[in-house]
């Protein structure tokens, strides 16, 4: 019972981090049908940038700040130079984010070695707290879950009670007739992607915390993503959630009661939507 | 031209283009350095590439008049990666002779492909898996530094005598490594009267370890852990992030320098966790200050000391070159001369001497250690027991010892 209890607590948290990863990847998706690879990367930079931060300021706070602005610009340069030219030309697009993936991967490699980094947790949010049935838990694992609540109320509310959230549901439908109203698509579209690529930023300090820093994480966190969204629907919110909440549950009692095929039961379930539901759980055709 | 003479130019331009190749080889050698400069392993693969330079500077990059050729190639960590890129080596590249890999599951993976080209010379970088070299070896792959389960040998006996552990849990990565390791501690404590009721093993490259952590048994006496590089440092800061208080006894790469160099809250409990390896830090003998000493000045941006990884590549690397003198840099007779010095060579290494069995697998010293914290504030692995000239068998009959099998998630086994 405490097992289950507890593996289902692992479960829950770990989706917390995955959403907040994946939110920025699927609102992308959604906006400019452009399947990011390079999402990993900008995690992985804003942890890197999150630790630099930490590191010669000695605050938690400033770190997530720094994080988040690190990696808005990178996105924000990306999107300028690199994506915008290519508006709907999808694979070539692809192509370019894997590119840069890969030598952003080896520039963070030059910059920071290969060695593990960790954020130091503030001292608040260090420790545990009992909890009944589980037992003692650490405080900051469950401030996740509160922090992934937050991300997603607050990108509700932009989506749905806001003009520019508006703006970009409407791109979503129909860019073209959005042009003809008078706004400029391609600025919305590079904010958006500003403020992903922040999102993500932000997500790799929290990782940073909660887990580790290491070369790899990129691809790790990329695939997570994909699957993530790829479960709950790409380009949508609420399927991201989903999609995260079923792929870290399956992934933490995987770990705990099969141990040995853990790594695969995350790719089944996706095999099994795929195969039932092409467009995922809460997907529709583009 | 009549179809017979046609065939017989075209072999005549085949033995010629051989000879051509041939005439290149001696008076350049070409050694391939293969390593993990991509996922988890990655910093080990950094020390990898460092001790070859160090070594091939150290010699101007030349034996008896002929030049070395250093060509690098970065794997992941992953077994067939390791082989693609052992194979282009090979293949593209024409090395003669080829240095690596990292981890254990590309050993075997690598050593399987050294079979099918017996004219060039394999020798093992820091992969460590027992049947490597322990279960139909090839006979031209080289290991001079000790398998995994050597590593731990005197780890079980110090646990069991001096800390008096009797019941331990074990959680490990789930691959060649972790059970090699796992056998090396568990054949001593097991032999002892220690018990293992849990074995718990997680897929590399885990993020979250808290539903293994939360699989440990309340009422044993302490925790091994067998996880290397960035999942160590996850594993052990969720263990004490969970606020468990059972002692953790640690495998050889839980507790390595480059974990051990990593910055972190964890880094407060580590202190006066045992574990065993092939290297150790702050032993007091010459051979051994001179080698850190010179590591520090060549790379003072790598770690506080010199690695394993970097270790074991010095020491594949410095065999070859004293082989390679040995023999005057003669590769010819498919390096038959050359594989045969090889397999003689001694070395006087910086933890004491290192031989050959009849396997191609090294006879060398073992340190068990604890963590401790320097002068200067920096953690490192502490001597506290040194096991001498620790064969692969460890000691036990060879014909018993390969009759049990090899290591894998049930065996060994003393719940």
């Amino acid at each position: 019972m405490k097992q289950l209890a507890l593996s289902m607590l692992n479960g829950i948290t770990l989706a917390a981090l995955y959403f907040v990863v994946a939110s920025g990847f699927t609102i992308i998706f959604g906006m400019m049908r452009v399947v990011n690879m390079a999402h990993g990367s900008l995690y992985l930079l804003g942890a890197y940038l999150g630790y630099s931060v930490a590191d010669s300021t000695g605050s938690w706070g400033l770190s997530l700040a720094g994080a988040a602005a690190g990696s808005a610009v990178a996105g924000l340069v990306m999107h300028k130079v690199f994506l915008s030219r290519y508006q709907g030309q999808d694979l070539r697009q692809a192509l370019i984010t894997i590119g840069l993936s890969i030598i952003i991967a080896d520039l963070l490699l030059a910059g920071y070695g290969g060695l593990t980094y960790q954020l130091e947790i503030p001292e608040v949010l260090y420790g545990g707290v009992r909890l009944p049935v589980a037992g003692g838990y650490p405080i900051f694992r469950l401030t996740l879950i509160g922090f992934a609540i937050l991300v997603y109320f607050a990108l509700w509310l932009l989506l749905h009670r806001t003009k520019f959230g508006m703006i970009i549901r409407a791109a979503v439908d129909d860019r073209n007739m959005l042009s003809a109203t008078g706004i400029n698509v391609p600025v919305v579209s590079t904010c958006v992607f500003a403020l992903a690529a922040g999102l993500v930023g932000v997500a790799g300090v929290i990782g940073g915390s909660a887990l580790s820093i290491a070369p790899g994480d990129d691809v790790h966190y990329l695939l997570s993503s994909l699957v993530v969204v790829i479960v709950g629907g790409m380009g949508n919110l609420k399927g991201a959630a989903i999609g995260a909440l079923l792929i870290g549950l399956a992934e933490q009692l995987g770990l705990a009661y099969f141990p040995t095929y853990s790594a695969i039961i995350s790719f089944a379930i996706m095999v099994a939507v795929l195969a039932y539901r092409p467009y995922g759980l809460f997907g529709r055709p583009a | 031209m009549s179809k017979k003479t046609f065939r017989k130019l075209a072999v005549s331009f085949a033995v010629a283009g051989v000879f051509a190749t041939h005439a290149y080889a001696q008076d350049t050698i070409r050694i391939g350095g293969l390593a993990t400069l991509d996922g988890p392993f990655a910093v080990l693969g950094q020390e990898a590439f460092r001790a070859m330079e160090l070594a091939f500077e150290e010699v101007g990059y030349e034996v008896d008049g002929k030049k070395i050729e250093w060509v690098k190639e970065s794997s992941d960590g992953r077994p067939d990666v390791a082989l693609t890129k052992a194979r282009k080596l090979i293949e593209q590249d024409k090395v003669d002779i080829l240095i690596g890999p990292v981890s254990g599951g590309e050993g075997l993976a690598v050593k399987e492909y050294a079979k099918s080209v017996p004219d060039r010379t394999f020798v093992n970088g820091f992969s460590a898996a027992q049947e490597t070299t322990l279960v139909s070896p090839a006979s031209n792959f080289f290991r001079f530094s000790a398998d995994g389960a050597q590593w731990q040998a005197g780890l079980g006996n110090y646990v069991y005598d001096e800390k008096g552990y009797r019941t331990v849990a074990v959680v490990s990565g789930d691959y060649s490594f972790g059970y090699t390791q796992v056998l090396g501690f568990m054949s001593e404590f097991c032999a002892k009267g220690g018990r293992v009721p849990e074995k718990i093993w997680v897929p590399n490259g885990t993020k979250d370890f808290s539903s293994a952590i939360s699989r440990i048994p309340e009422n044993v006496d302490a925790v091994y852990v067998m996880l290397g590089g960035a999942d160590a440092v996850n594993f052990l800061s969720q263990y004490y992030q969970s606020g468990s208080d059972i002692p953790l006894v640690a495998g050889s790469n839980t507790v390595e320098q480059t974990v051990l160099s990593t910055k972190g809250p964890f880094q407060r409990r580590l202190e006066g966790i045992p574990s065993a390896h092939m290297v150790a830090a702050g032993l007091e003998d010459d051979a051994y200050k001179s080698y850190v000493e010179t590591y520090r000045k060549r790379f003072p941006d790598g770690l506080s000391a010199p690695s394993a990884p970097y270790y074991g590549y010095y020491v594949a690397t410095k065999a070859v070159l004293a082989a390679l003198d040995e023999v005057d840099g003669d590769l010819s007779d498919k390096q038959a001369k050359f594989q045969e010095a090889l397999s003689k060579v001694k070395l006087d290494t910086a933890f004491g001497p290192v031989e050959l069995d009849e396997n191609r697998q090294a006879i060398a010293n073992i340190y068990v250690t604890e963590v401790a914290r320097g002068d200067d504030g920096v953690l490192f692995n502490k001597v506290v027991k040194k096991v001498s000239g620790v064969n692969q068998v460890l000691g036990q009959d060879r014909a018993e010892f390969t009759a049990r099998g090899v290591p894998s998630r049930d065996y060994p086994d003393c719940p």
